[in-house]
Order: C-alpha cells, then sequence, then structure tokens
C-alpha cells in the first residue's frame, strides 16, 4: 500500500512535469490558463494523497487553500483579466518551440542532478520528486523568460509558485500553515498588484507587449 | 513449438486480419456519429475489401515490378507485426525472432516499399506523398523507439512478450515514465495512422494528404491489400499501446483457458480505444503540415523525459 | 514586549489609517507622526534590549538580539528622515502635477506598509515569515515606483516586480530545503524554521541539502541585495520611482535583503565547517563592486549613477561578512549604517536638484551652488561621504574591509582598489560640475528644508570620528555572532 501512494504522488510528480512541458510549447493564452488550473489540481491532488499518508491535518487546509486559490479564484481571475483586456490572441515565443524543449529537456537534466543527492537523504516518501520540482520551477522560470506577452509572464510566475508548493509537500510534508498562509497572501496580493499593473501598461502602450519595456538599457 | 504456442499464435494473426477492418469500421462509425452523419455501418470495411479484390486492378505503363510487389511486401509486413505484438497471449512463438526494435524495423520496410513504389510511376502526387510519409517516418521512429526502450528500462528487456509479461502478472505499480512514454507514443500513433491532427484519412485534398497521396495510383487487389494493410497497421499500433499501458487481461504462457476470455477482453480495450480515438480526432483540428515536424519533435522529447524520469524516480 | 509591539503595530494602524486618509492635505503630517511614533517605539525596545538582553516573543515568533535591533533601529530612523523629506518634496510633486490626491494616498498608505514588512522582517525569528515579509516589502513598493505611470516607469516596475518575484521563489526554494534540512533534527512544525533553533543545533543539519539551500537564499536574497548578475531591477526601480522612495529602497530594503542572508549564512556555516558560504558571498561580492564600479561610470541619469553606487556598496558589504571574522563583520556592519544614512541623504539633496532642474540627467543639471547653496553642499558632502573621504564614516569601514582583505583575500585588494578608483573619478567627475557649473536658473527664493540631509550626513560623521560605546558593544556582539 505505501509503495503504491508513493507511486501515486511520483505520477503526480510526472503530470506536474507533463503540464509544465505542455505551457512551455502552448501558443494559445485561454489553454495556458486551463493548463494552469489542471497544474494546481494536480498540486492538490498531492497534497491530499500526501495528507492521507502522513495523517497530517493542517496538509487538508492548504490544500483546500490551494484548491480555493489556484484552481477556483485565479483562473477565474486571469480568465476575467484576458476577457477585459481582449487579449485571447495567439502568444508567440521568442524562440522557436523544439528550441524551447530541448534546452528544457538539459534543464531537467541538471535539476536531477542537483536533487539527486538531496534524495537519497530524504526520509519522505516521495522524495524522488524534489528533483521534478526544481525541474519544474526551472521550466517556470525558461517560460518567463521566453514569452514576450505580460499574461504568459505572469503565469510563469504562478507556475512557478505552484513547483515550489508541491516541491515543500512532497519533500517537507509542507511548511508550517502560518508560513503557507502568508505565501497565499503574498501570491493573492502580487495577483491583484499585477492585474493593476496590466490595465496601466496597456493604457500607456495600447499592448500588453512586454518588448515595449526595454528601452531601459544600458548603453 | 508447444500445441498451445502454436494455438495462440494462430489466433493472434487470424483475430488481427479479422478485427482491424472491424475497428477501422468502429471508428469510422464514431466520427460519423460525432459529426452527426448516419455512417456507413461497422462492416463497410469488408465490403470495401469485398469489392476491391473482385475488381481488375489497373497499372500505370510506367510501373515496374516493384510496384505490383509493394503492396504483397507492406501487407506481409503488416501482418507479420501482428503477429509479435502480444494481442491475446504472451505466448508467442514468432516474438522470440523479432523484439520490440525488429517490429520498428519491419514498420519502417513497409514505409520504404510504399514510397518507393509512389515514386515509381513519376506522378506529382506519388513522390510529394512519399517524401511527406518519409518526413514523419524520421521523425517518429526515434520517439517511438524511446518508447520502447522506456518500456524496457522497467522490465529489463526488449522483446514485446516480456515487457508485457512484467507489466501485466507482477504486482501492480505506477511507473510514472510510462505516463510519459504513454503520451509520446499517441502523439506517435496519430502521426503514423495518418490519422486528423497529422493527417486527414477521409479526403483527398492535394495540399495536406499524405496516405492517400501515396496509394493514388493503386486499384484493385493491390488497393485491397494496401487498405487492409493500413487497417493493420492501425491494429497494431492500438495493440502495442494496449499492451505497454493497459496489459492487463492478456493470457499467460501454458494458459489456454485464459485465451478464452482475452479475446472479449481485447474487442472491449479496442472499442474504448476506437471511440477515444474518434473522439480525439472529432475535437482536434488538423494541423498544418509544416507543424508535424514540431508535433513529432514534442513526442520524441516527451519519450526522452519518460526516460528520465525513470532514472530520477526509479520507476 | 511592549515596544515591540508598537514597533509593528504603529506602521501597520499608519498604513490602514492613510488608506484611508492619505490624499487629505494633513496627510503629510500625519505620516510624519506614524514615523516618529515608529522611531520612539524602537528606540524604547532598543534600550529594553541594552537593559535586558535578547528578547523572545510570542512563543519565540519573534526574536531581538544585537544584530536586529540596530537594523531596527536604523530602519524606523531613516523612515522617519525620509517621511519628514518628502512632506515638501512631494507637495512640490503635486503642485508639478505629477502626484494627484489619489496617487498621493497609496504613497502614504505604502509608505508606512512597506516600513511594517520591512521592520517585521527583521523582527521575525521565524525563516517563512522572513521570506513573506521580503515579497511584501515588493509588493508594497512596486506599484510605487511606477506611481508616475510613465513608460519608463511602468518598465522599472514590471522588472522590479518579474525580477524580485522571480529571485524571491529561489529564496522560498531555499527556505524549504532548509526546512527539510530541519526537519529530522526538529521535527515537523512551526519549530522547525525559528531561527533560533535552528542555530541551537546547526551543527547537526546536513551539510548537503544546507550547502545547495544556501545557493538558493543568496541567490534569491542576493537579488533584492542588487548583487550582480542578478541586480538588473535596481537601477531602473531607482531612478523612475519617487525620490523617497529610491531613498528607502536603498537605505532599508537592501540592508534587511543582506540582513537575510547573513542569518541563512551563520546556520549554513554550522552545519558545514568549511568556508563555502563565506567563499560565496565573497565571489558575488566582488564581482558586484567591480561590475558596478564600471557600469557606473557609464551612467547619464543621476539616481540612476547612485543606485550603481548602492549596487557597489552592497557588493562591499557582502564581500565583507563573506570574509568573516570580528574585524571584517564589524566593518561590514557599521558600512551598513553609514552607507544607509549616506545614501538617503544623497538621495534627499539630488531630489531637491532634479525637481528644480526638471531633468534627472547630470549633464542638464548645473551650478546647484547658485541655485541653492544647501542643496548645493548636501550633494557635494554627500557624494565625497560615500566616495570614502577621510573624515566620514564610510572611510573608517571601507579602511577596515581593505585592510582585512589585505590580510585574508591579498589577491582581492588591487581588484577592489580599482572599483573603488573608478567609482570615485566617476562620480566625483559627475558631481563637481553639477554643484559648482554655470546655470541660468534663478536661485531659490528660499532654500529648501534640507534638516534630514545634515542630520545624517552629520550622523555618518559622527560615526567616521566616534562610535559611542554602545553602538559599538552592539557592533562587537553582532560580528561575533555572525562569526566567520
Amino acid at each position: 500500500m505505501d509503495a503504491l501512494i508513493g507511486q501515486l504522488i511520483n505520477l503526480f510528480a510526472a503530470v506536474m512535469l507533463i503540464l509544465a512541458f505542455a505551457m512551455l510549447s502552448q501558443r494559445r493564452i485561454v489553454t495556458l490558463i486551463h493548463l494552469f488550473t489542471f497544474q494546481g489540481l494536480t498540486v492538490v491532488g498531492a497534497t491530499v494523497v500526501v495528507a492521507y499518508v502522513t495523517q497530517q491535518h493542517h496538509l487538508y487546509y492548504s490544500a483546500a487553500l490551494t484548491l480555493a486559490l489556484k484552481v477556483a479564484l485565479i483562473p477565474f481571475l486571469l480568465h476575467r483579466l484576458i476577457d477585459r483586456l481582449n487579449v485571447r490572441w495567439d502568444i508567440e515565443t521568442m524562440l522557436n518551440i523544439p528550441t524551447l524543449m530541448l534546452i528544457g529537456i538539459v534543464l531537467v537534466v541538471f535539476a536531477f542532478n542537483l536533487a539527486l543527492p538531496i534524495s537519497k537523504l530524504s526520509a519522505s516518501i516521495a522524495r524522488g520528486t524534489l528533483g521534478i520540482a526544481l525541474a519544474c520551477v526551472l521550466l517556470s522560470f525558461m517560460m518567463m523568460i521566453t514569452r514576450a506577452k505580460a499574461v504568459p509572464q505572469v503565469i510563469g510566475f504562478l507556475t512557478m509558485e505552484n513547483a515550489l508548493f508541491f516541491a515543500a509537500t512532497s519533500a517537507t510534508y509542507g511548511m508550517p500553515m502560518v508560513v503557507e498562509l502568508g505565501i497565499a497572501l503574498d501570491v493573492l496580493v502580487g495577483i491583484f498588484i499585477l492585474g493593476v499593473f496590466m490595465f496601466q501598461i496597456r493604457e500607456q502602450f495600447d499592448s500588453l507587449d512586454i518588448r515595449h519595456l526595454e528601452k531601459l538599457k544600458e548603453e | 513449438m508447444s500445441p498451445t504456442g502454436f494455438l495462440s499464435q494462430a489466433l493472434a494473426i487470424l483475430a488481427a486480419l479479422v478485427l482491424a477492418p472491424l475497428l477501422m469500421g468502429w471508428v469510422n462509425q464514431w466520427r460519423a456519429w460525432f459529426q452527426n452523419r448516419r455512417g456507413p455501418g461497422l462492416l463497410q470495411p469488408y465490403r470495401t475489401l469485398n469489392k476491391l479484390f473482385v475488381k481488375e486492378s489497373v497499372v500505370a505503363e510506367t510501373a515496374s515490378p516493384l510496384f505490383r510487389a509493394a503492396p504483397y511486401v507492406v501487407f506481409g509486413c503488416m501482418a507479420l507485426s501482428c503477429g509479435i505484438i502480444p494481442t491475446l497471449s504472451t505466448e508467442l512463438p514468432l516474438s522470440l525472432a523479432a523484439d520490440a526494435i525488429a517490429l520498428v524495423g519491419l514498420f519502417a520496410v513497409a514505409r520504404v516499399f510504399i514510397s518507393l513504389a509512389a515514386m515509381d510511376i513519376g506522378t506529382a502526387f506519388g513522390s510529394l506523398g512519399a517524401r511527406r510519409e518519409m518526413l514523419i517516418g524520421f521523425l517518429a521512429e526515434p520517439a517511438l523507439l524511446t518508447v520502447f526502450f522506456t518500456a524496457s528500462l522497467i522490465s529489463g528487456s526488449t522483446a514485446l512478450t516480456s515487457i508485457v509479461e512484467s507489466l501485466a502478472h507482477r504486482e501492480f505499480a505506477i511507473y510514472p515514465s510510462l505516463a510519459f512514454a504513454g503520451l509520446a507514443f499517441s502523439f506517435v500513433s496519430f502521426a503514423e495512422n495518418a490519422r486528423v491532427p497529422v493527417d486527414n484519412p477521409a479526403t483527398h485534398l492535394e495540399l495536406t494528404m499524405i496516405h492517400e497521396a501515396l496509394i493514388l495510383e493503386y486499384s484493385g487487389r493491390h488497393l485491397a491489400l494496401i487498405e487492409w494493410a493500413a487497417a493493420l497497421k492501425l491494429f497494431a499500433y492500438s495493440c502495442i499501446g494496449l499492451a505497454l499501458f493497459f496489459p492487463w487481461g492478456i493470457a499467460k504462457v501454458q494458459d489456454p483457458g485464459a485465451l478464452l476470455y482475452a479475446v472479449p477482453v481485447l474487442v472491449g480495450k479496442l472499442a474504448i480505444g476506437g471511440f477515444l480515438l474518434a473522439l480525439i480526432e472529432s475535437v482536434s483540428a488538423k494541423m498544418r503540415i509544416f507543424r508535424v515536424p514540431e508535433f513529432l519533435a514534442t513526442a520524441f522529447l516527451l519519450a526522452v523525459i519518460g526516460m528520465l524520469v525513470h532514472f530520477l524516480l526509479g520507476a | 514586549m511592549e515596544a515591540l509591539f508598537l514597533v509593528l503595530g504603529i506602521p501597520l494602524v499608519g498604513g490602514l489609517v492613510l488608506a484611508l486618509v492619505g490624499h487629505r492635505p494633513y496627510a503629510r503630517d500625519v505620516n510624519v507622526a506614524f514615523s516618529l511614533g515608529t522611531f520612539v517605539a524602537a528606540v524604547v525596545l532598543t534600550i529594553e534590549i541594552i537593559a535586558d538582553g535578547p528578547l523572545f516573543a510570542w512563543d519565540k515568533e519573534f526574536f531581538i538580539d544585537p544584530l536586529n535591533v540596530f537594523l531596527v533601529t536604523l530602519t524606523a530612523f531613516v523612515a522617519l528622515t525620509t517621511a519628514i523629506f518628502s512632506r515638501p518634496y512631494m507637495r512640490l510633486e503635486e503642485e508639478h502635477g505629477k502626484m494627484t490626491p489619489r496617487r498621493m494616498r497609496l504613497y502614504h498608505s505604502m509608505y508606512h506598509f512597506f516600513s511594517f514588512t520591512m521592520l517585521l522582517a527583521l523582527t521575525t525569528n521565524n525563516l517563512g515569515m522572513l521570506w513573506v515579509a521580503m515579497e511584501a516589502a515588493t509588493l508594497t513598493t512596486v506599484l510605487l515606483v511606477s506611481v508616475y505611470r510613465t513608460p519608463a516607469s511602468l518598465e522599472a516596475a514590471w522588472k522590479y516586480f518579474i525580477l524580485c518575484g522571480v529571485g524571491i521563489a529561489q529564496a522560498l526554494f531555499g527556505t524549504i530545503l532548509l526546512y527539510m534540512a530541519a526537519h529530522p533534527v526538529i521535527g515537523q512544525g512551526i519549530e522547525a524554521l525559528l531561527w533560533t533553533n535552528l542555530e541551537a543545533v546547526k551543527g547537526q543539519l546536513n551539510p548537503t541539502i544546507m550547502s545547495l539551500g544556501f545557493v538558493f537564499l543568496l541567490l534569491g536574497y542576493g537579488t533584492k541585495v542588487g548583487l550582480v548578475p542578478v541586480h538588473n531591477w535596481l537601477p531602473d526601480a531607482h531612478a523612475e520611482g519617487p525620490t523617497p522612495i529610491s531613498a528607502v529602497l536603498s537605505g532599508l530594503l537592501l540592508n534587511v535583503a543582506l540582513y537575510a542572508v547573513i542569518r541563512c549564512k551563520v546556520l549554513t556555516d554550522g552545519a558545514l565547517h568549511s568556508r563555502f558560504a563565506g567563499d560565496l558571498m565573497v565571489g558575488f561580492g566582488l564581482v558586484s563592486v567591480v561590475a558596478a564600479a564600471f557600469f557606473l561610470s557609464r551612467q547619464k541619469d543621476v539616481k540612476r549613477m547612485f543606485a550603481y553606487s548602492s549596487i557597489e556598496h552592497m557588493g562591499l558589504m557582502t564581500f565583507a561578512f563573506g570574509m568573516g571574522g570580528p574585524i571584517a563583520n564589524f566593518a561590514g556592519l557599521l558600512h551598513m549604517t553609514v552607507h544607509s544614512l549616506i545614501k538617503s541623504a544623497i538621495f534627499f539633496a539630488v531630489g531637491h536638484a532634479a525637481q528644480k532642474a526638471g531633468t534627472q540627467i547630470m549633464e542638464e543639471i548645473r551650478g546647484l551652488l547658485k541655485v541653492s547653496p544647501t542643496v548645493g553642499w548636501g550633494l557635494m558632502l554627500g557624494a565625497l561621504a560615500i566616495l570614502g573621504m577621510p573624515p566620514f564614516g564610510v572611510f573608517a569601514s571601507e579602511f577596515l574591509i581593505l585592510t582585512t582583505a589585505m590580510r585574508d583575500l591579498p589577491w582581492a585588494t588591487p581588484l577592489l582598489l580599482l572599483a573603488l578608483g573608478v567609482a570615485f573619478a566617476a562620480i566625483f567627475s559627475r558631481v563637481q560640475p553639477m554643484v559648482f557649473g554655470d546655470t541660468h536658473l534663478k536661485p531659490l527664493a528660499h532654500p529648501p528644508a534640507l534638516v534630514p540631509v545634515f542630520v545624517h550626513l552629520g550622523l555618518g560623521l559622527m560615526l567616521g570620528l566616534y562610535i559611542p560605546p554602545y553602538l559599538d558593544g552592539w557592533y562587537r556582539q553582532a560580528a561575533r555572532m555572525i562569526g566567520g
């Protein structure tokens, strides 16, 4: 039974990684938001499983928090945002997608190597997933770098947050509740500010293309 | 060769030959229903094959013997590959001779012959189709091989029968690496079987067609064989997918009784698979041909990640 | 205990109150009043600590020791003087039409929330809360950087948000690893994130996890410190935001981020028994000093130039703490103090100068002495002080850092000297014509109130000549605690 649950968490980790790659290769903003929602669901699933195995009740709360925030509220806000800004258009990346994926693979190998010595030390049932979580963090980081538009960058940012949350859950059975609440608050405020911000950007530039925001450079 | 082995081997090939057109008909039927049409009925592929077999075969004047031989080679390859895939039982004497890598080779032989035959006549469509077919093949094969490697990493053997044996008859375990492999495999299957996101089997639009362009010059029994081979290929891919990712219900070695219920289980699994295939085909749009390399590169990368995940998680 | 409550409570209440009335004309005075209250509470807290020693509060969730109490006082002090400076400055901005009442409300309210997050980050004992507070500090200031809504300011704020967000995410990963290392030793729950608990068992923490964790923490909080190569947000945010915000970013936020790095370094050193953490910090510090000095020499915008100077000085402090040992740590803490005071003073003076000239481009600002002698002398003295001219405190701390470097890392000394030389030449050659050159602008009718500038410069001068014994005592205690 324990082995099976460990494998289940590994499966969730694999799904996280698949979703991270799917987001990296995704051209449409709407699909990106759907994928982000799925990722949130995956995190919730993993958290519930870990909570069940370890009998840690605070993890149930944190799963509920994630469900409310990352699966319901934030996707809802993002949908509203892209509706209001009218940016359901295709997004173009700065590199072509196969190249992106290749770099992604290199990042995955790098992350796995980095996490390997630590995975061996951890006592958690889901120790192997730390490498995957780190890989997801790096992939979403790359997604942020390679996107030219504001909304995908924000989604990349949130994805990174998801991956970190997953890392915390799988490697250490979750951070203490106070900290998780604090993180959730920060994320929420961050989303709010970003929303305000995007309206400001569009008002100023008539576009959400971040390439307008490249005037400040060292000459 | 033990009697049960011979029996299950014969049954496997027979089942493939009989069920393959039925699977094709099933998928087409569902596609029709999804498009709000009545559909031609489940048995339409048999009727088509029957009609083509009795018709006269017309061959172009410029055709070489290769053109005449190709349908038989292709059909032979597909029938043989169905013989080494564990569809009903893992006791297949033929599979000792050919493992998963040889299977990819068999598919490649068929591909080479059909492409050569298409170029043989010298029509524009033939060579266009051949070129596209080779492009897809050269991108899809590495992905398919990597999928097989991932599966064989788990079971420690490249023979399909041992892979299925170890996946189906050991204690149940979840293998995340297989999730990646499965996704990659389904991408490859869509491309290899000329299904919708890559090619549309139902049209003859010259700008987009791949499979239909290859066989434009064939008629009569040649065409029948090729169509049957295409059905066999779909069947083979479906069975590989089922064997690798849903291997339950396949009979063990020396267990003739299990063969009895392996047949209905296989039919049931294929029915679900065919339904899903039709569903996916109906909801997705065909992509531009220039997007196909990207699609297959994604499949390859997914398969590679699957392998990496296997090394990290040990599962 | 009550003082601690007030230190955190006053800015929080201030932020809430000003969120309601921040657009009224009297809000400027309310702003100063709340800042003053915070400062008084901080002084009382300091006196308590001097009398009674380290203090725990609320189930050990908060912890005050010599290291953070001096930073609390410094933070509250700079926040107070900046509030005083922003009173006339922001009124002029409003008269020039750059600020509207709504924006003033945002500015006033966020200013206090920002102070609150800084003070929370300093006083909390929980490394998770430290992270939360650091992230909240970004969130409170990001809308202030873009408050003028110009294209450049929006770009700066977006960069600030995204880069610091990414950086701080790395720090969260580091914190998770830290928690993971603490897990087997302390057990599940909040206890395993309390710095004092971790410090008590630091020898038993797993070295592999801790070293990887520290790399992430250094990269993460280092983004906020402005260490090269993760510094890109800093010059933009400083140059495009309102001047009081530039002053508190340079004077406070960077310090607090460095404080977070130091706390983590103490734990890592304990777990590793090697110079790994210190060497990393030395490397990042050195790169920052040298790179910033060369970037600095190519700037045209005065606020950008001083922002790069902040990177340079933060690099120097990181270098000092990286070397470790009582003298280098002492020098680092001293440098932290004087840099905060003098850099914010410079920004005050620069703010008035740029406001008067209507531009931040240095070539267009000329003859400040003729326009307003106080602004001119303030800028000149500030520049000399930050460049490390002898009577000022920066000289003392830089001298200590350089002599320690000569002893411990002789190869690094010429690099440091070169960088300081380049920075000196660059800043001095730019500031000199700004102050003494010819101008067609009319002299100001009334000299602007520059009390904060001269108070800061005076304190910087005092620290160069004479360090009061209790301050000296703190520095020594804190330096010993950081170890190395």
